[in-house]
């Protein structure tokens, strides 16, 4: 009996034990099925992670066992807090980014994964080299979910009041300046135009009026036309053309954005960018009547500055594979075209600029994306090397700095673009080390 | 209150009996203060030494295993100057500036912050109506966060704020008042002594109120002025809070940031930027962040206050010593 009870509890305990191997082996299998969780950090500024979020169902869909988690962060988490967590070996697998070449060194090359290289480089050429860390380098990071385009927003509404007419799509920015003080003075306004305070916004006009940038070696550099712009833009402060509250109300490199200044009818011309639209067309509404104008022309070119935010695959990615794939998905153009088309942002892909992309939003919204869209053929060169420049903001940043210096009057404009050049150099120089 | 602490250490006492008779009287005291010793050593101590490992090495890495040592280049960069009685010659100019303005502000804001806070306790000592109401309308903006108190003045005083539109109301032109260097500077004393005056006028109304009745009625039986009781019993009997206010203020002067970043941005220009915005700017705001410089920044700045806070020690300690030969 006693031997019976013995074997009872044996066979009991072997029942456990099985019992237990049969539960890992399942946990195991669970962690398995996980492994292939691909985590997205994805900042939106309309509803692009939303919109992202709807497509990468449909990827579930046709890859099972493939998890696309979008995580929603804010903006600034994305700017202060991803940084941190590539320098110290984390982070997701894909992310959503702006500071595009700054990040390079992180980004995973999805190359081996994507179906056809040729189909990338032929549509997503421009906008890849943003993403590589050297000239020589060949990888593919990721894609430009939105391309931003700088340009000009103009109060229609006051030009009309003033009966003053519009200039033509190749005025200069001395034609603006005109044309926007005459609208000023017969509308009793104080100014008459605003510039978003920011280095990035300054660069395309700089390029317009000469400004090369770069030094046969490659290096940044401060030259004649960007000092010429300069020279024009503390002017047009110091006699009242431009808002002052905008540069001359901060110190620093801090952004400011003149937004406010022209929903509130307080200026005539204001610029900034392409993902001001949705903005524009729920703040102002039927306040008065505003539209996109092509970026207006220097001697040298007419061109604003392209821009905008990349899902990149990271190289801390434990499923480099599916996130591969999931970026090859999106990269597709039907549906890159739909996210487009939801999101209103204005494509990186090279088929779908030449065919236009289907708009089905508000009719002034449409007519502004059509104005930055015909305007992404006229950007400089020059500016899509800056933007892919891996320390532009070593010039952006103490640009807005310096600048404003000279704008209130604390430096002269040669003075100030003798600090700019220091400043950019041993940030270039503390960058590299 | 005391019951319930009564019977939480009532709850403990029987653990600290056994603790004491296994570790010793004295042993027991650092099993007390080892946690805060821990929090102290990790949250304060530490970061203090890796601001030390910073400041002497550069580029933008953040790992600091993975920065390379440049010793005192930090330093350096931050003292070259080719004329040191000439900020434009200097390799930081922003730097001196900073510490220029912070100068400016600390010693004009603390005259005034101690004046006005002197003058409202002595005010708000006397037997006024509504004394008690005055005492928390001075005190009531100290409960305010600093960022709620600048952007509250940002909208009265920006270009269409409110200051603005009551001057063109009343016929008058508006001003630049945080546009113009000038005006900004005044603006900013103004919003960082009307922010922390309460704190201030409280220390010494308590002083005052310790400040014994008969000595008044000696000095009023005496005939003495309003002015002569004020210079030689008010202010004298009031020195050591009038120290503490002093020091105290002088620190928060300093290291003022919040509301001024909030109010100006540091701006027109460099004209409100305060040593710590540097700090922050060069360590943090820009998209190259250089931790080494603004760590060095933060070490020259620490100095100061170390300075300021010995020299406390030391007035404090004479007016002790004053006091006991008295």
């Amino acid at each position: 009996m006693i031997e019976s009870n013995a074997a009872v509890g044996r066979h009991h305990h072997a029942r456990h034990l099985l019992a237990s191997c049969a539960a890992l082996v399942a946990l195991t299998c669970g962690v398995a099925a996980h492994a292939a969780d691909v985590r997205v950090m994805c900042y939106q500024d309309g509803n692009e992670c939303d919109v992202t979020a709807e497509l990468a169902k449909r990827f579930e869909a046709k890859n099972p066992g493939t998890k696309i988690i979008i995580d929603k962060v804010p903006y600034k988490t994305v700017v202060e807090q991803l940084p941190v967590q590539l320098a110290s070996g984390q982070g997701p697998d894909i992310a959503r980014v702006t500071e595009i070449g700054g990040l390079s060194k992180y980004y995973l090359d999805i190359g081996p994964y994507v179906q056809d290289r040729a189909y990338w480089e032929k549509n997503f050429g421009n906008t890849l080299s943003w993403m590589r860390t050297s000239a020589g380098d060949k990888g593919i990071y990721g894609l430009m979910s939105q391309l931003t385009v700088t340009g000009p927003y103009v109060n229609k509404t006051l030009f009309e009041q003033a009966n003053v007419p519009l200039p033509g799509p190749k005025a200069t920015w001395d034609d603006w300046v005109v044309a926007t003080r005459k609208v000023a003075k017969a509308t009793q306004l104080e100014a008459s135009m605003a510039w978003d305070r920011s280095g990035h916004r300054f660069a395309g006009p700089a390029i317009s009026y000469g400004a090369k940038l770069f030094t046969a070696s490659g290096d940044l550099v401060v030259d004649d036309g960007y000092k010429a712009l300069v020279q024009k833009f503390v002017g047009w402060n110091k006699d009242g053309t431009m808002s002052k509250e905008v540069w001359a109300g901060a110190g620093g490199s801090a952004y400011r954005d003149g937004f406010e200044d022209f929903k509130n009818g307080r200026i005539v011309m204001y610029l900034s960018g392409s993902w001001q639209i949705r903005r524009m067309n729920s703040q102002i509404g039927k306040n008065f009547d505003w539209i996109v104008v092509p970026n207006p022309c220097g001697p040298a070119a007419c061109s604003g500055m392209p821009g905008g935010a990349a899902f990149v695959a990271l190289k801390g990615s434990k499923s480099p594979k599916e996130a591969g794939r999931f970026l090859d998905f999106l990269a597709q153009e039907d549906v890159y075209a739909e996210m487009m088309v939801k999101t209103e942002n204005l494509p990186a892909h090279q088929g779908l600029v030449q065919k236009g992309v289907n708009y089905t939003s508000a009719p002034e919204i449409k007519a502004a994306l059509a104005v930055f869209s015909t305007d992404i053929p006229r950007l400089s060169p020059l500016a899509y090397r800056l933007q892919g420049y891996q320390y532009n903001r070593s010039l952006m940043f103490p640009t807005v700095t310096r600048v404003t210096q000279a704008i209130v009057g604390e430096m002269s404009v040669n003075d100030a673009m003798t600090r700019l050049s220091s400043d950019m150099a041993e940030s270039v120089k503390q960058a590299k080390k | 209150m005391g019951f319930i602490a009564s019977c939480f250490f009532n709850l403990f006492e029987p653990f600290f009996r056994i603790g004491q008779r296994w570790l010793g009287l004295s042993r027991i005291a650092w099993l007390f203060v080892g946690p805060n010793l821990v929090i102290f050593g990790l949250f304060t101590f530490l970061p203090i030494l890796i601001n030390f490992h910073y400041a002497m090495t550069s580029g933008v890495q953040i790992m600091p295993a993975a920065r390379p040592f440049v010793g005192a280049e930090n330093f350096s960069m931050l003292f070259e100057c080719s004329n040191h009685f000439d900020i434009s010659t200097c390799n930081q100019d922003l730097f001196w500036k900073s510490i220029a303005n912070t100068s400016k502000f600390t010693v004009l804001q603390v005259i005034l912050m101690v004046f006005f806070s002197l003058l409202t306790a002595l005010v708000l000592n006397r037997k006024i109506i509504g004394r008690s109401f005055w005492r928390g309308v001075f005190f009531y903006p100290v409960l305010l966060s600093p960022v709620v108190v600048a952007l509250l003045w940002k909208w009265i005083l920006q270009k269409h704020g409110l200051l603005n539109a009551g001057l063109m109301a009343g016929g008058y032109d508006a001003q630049e008042w945080l546009t113009d260097a000038n005006w900004s500077f005044f603006w900013v004393i103004f919003v960082s002594i009307w922010a922390h005056m309460g704190f201030y006028t409280l220390i010494l109304l308590a002083g005052l109120q310790a400040i014994p009745r008969d000595v008044y009625d000696a000095a009023e039986m005496d005939a003495a002025s309003p002015w002569r009781t004020l210079s030689r019993i008010t202010i004298p009997l009031l020195m050591p809070n009038l120290i503490v206010v002093v020091v105290l203020a002088l620190i928060r002067a300093i290291q003022i940031f919040d509301e001024v970043f909030v109010l100006t941005g540091g701006g027109p220009g460099s004209a409100t930027t305060f040593i710590v915005q540097y700090i922050y700017q060069v360590g943090f705001a820009e998209q190259i962040h250089l931790y080494g410089l603004a760590a060095a920044a933060s070490l020259v700045l620490a100095a100061g206050i170390l300075v300021l806070t010995l020299l406390q020690l030391k007035l404090s300690r004479a007016g002790e010593a004053g006091k006991k030969k008295r």
